[in-house]
């Protein structure tokens, strides 16, 4: 857990970056989520959006958008919030387990059993 | 903050993709995660970081770091496409305390973790091992081998003070095949748990 880019960074970028926003519905997006673009990048589209529109031709999870934007997690799942409510993107959220018991069902785990022995 | 193209060895998703599942590796630093993330994923580790500013007080878990206005916690991560859909993301994650603030908005959902030993700082595993139970999250507990005194795995159990109903096995995470078996021990694990609750049901 070093000190990383951003702790060195003019705090106004991220500012920027997000229009002066905090907060997202967190609920809405995990770090999971797949995330695929659904149009082209148009001009005078944010930089971000654009490198988000480029990267998502095929799906992609959104800790890995943010790693590849060099950006916190809870930034980049703002500016997907901004592409969401466009329809520029569309997100494939993980099949959580259940919230009460936090135990996945026995089919999905048998389905991960079978990919790691197929590794 | 440049993003060199030569970085970006991230081969793209298959098209079908739809459910990103997540496993954490938790240890303290250099007990070898990113080298287990390495060893089994099909991209090279990425890493990234979440950052938690005063808005988050309220929300998140913050008792302890009241004097801080940001606190930022980066952890490493790996990725294998289990079949056309599911996409397992694993998870170095680091063990401090700060990271926990972080737990819950992170790691949500997560099938299960990993907890990493190095049997030369056993004591780094406690308070990992402490979280965990506090957020009802299963795990299982593998000693990374560095070659250390050889403690027989009924030694470690006693030192961290582990139930009998959590599995504990050796690995070294340089070996795919191995850190494959961690996984798999894993989620061996968390099925016997859900069957077990689906039939208490």
């Amino acid at each position: 857990m070093t000190s990383r880019s951003v702790d060195r960074e003019d705090p106004d970028r991220l500012y920027i970056v997000t229009g002066g926003r905090s907060r997202v519905d967190e609920d809405s997006i995990d770090i999971v989520s797949l995330i695929v673009s659904e149009c082209d990048p148009t001009p005078g589209m944010q930089s971000e959006h654009v490198k988000i529109l480029r990267m998502c031709t095929n799906p992609m999870a959104v800790v890995e958008i943010a790693a590849e934007l060099g950006l916190p997690v809870s930034v980049v799942k703002i500016l997907l919030c901004d592409l969401l409510d466009t329809g520029r993107i569309t997100a494939r959220h993980p099949t959580m387990a259940p919230a009460k018991t936090k135990l996945p069902e026995p089919d999905i785990l048998k389905q991960v059993l079978l990919g790691l022995e197929n590794l | 903050m440049d993003l060199k193209t030569s970085d970006r060895v991230t081969a793209p998703l298959r098209s079908t993709a739809s459910n990103g599942l997540k496993i954490v590796i938790v240890g303290g630093f250099g007990v070898g995660k990113t080298t287990m993330v390495r060893s089994v994923s099909e991209i090279r580790p990425l890493s990234t970081e979440e950052v938690m500013t005063r808005a988050g007080v309220g929300i998140d878990e913050t008792a302890g770091v009241r004097d801080k206005t940001t606190t930022t916690v980066a952890f490493d991560f790996g990725r294998i496409s289990l079949n056309d859909q599911m996409v397992l993301y694993l998870f170095g994650a680091p063990g401090q305390q700060r990271f926990w603030f972080l737990w819950d908005r992170l790691f949500s959902g997560t099938l299960g973790a990993v907890v990493l030993v190095d049997t030369r700082r056993v004591e780094d595993s406690w308070y990992a091992i402490d979280r965990l139970e506090h957020h009802g999250m299963p795990f299982i507990v593998a000693r990374n081998d560095f070659g250390g005194p050889a403690y027989r795995l009924e030694d470690i159990r006693k030192a961290l003070d582990l139930s009998d109903d959590v599995p504990l096995i050796d690995c070294d995470a340089r070996e795919r095949e191995s850190s494959k078996k961690v996984l798999i021990t894993l989620v061996n694990h968390l099925y016997a748990l859900s069957t077990a609750q689906e039939s208490a049901r």
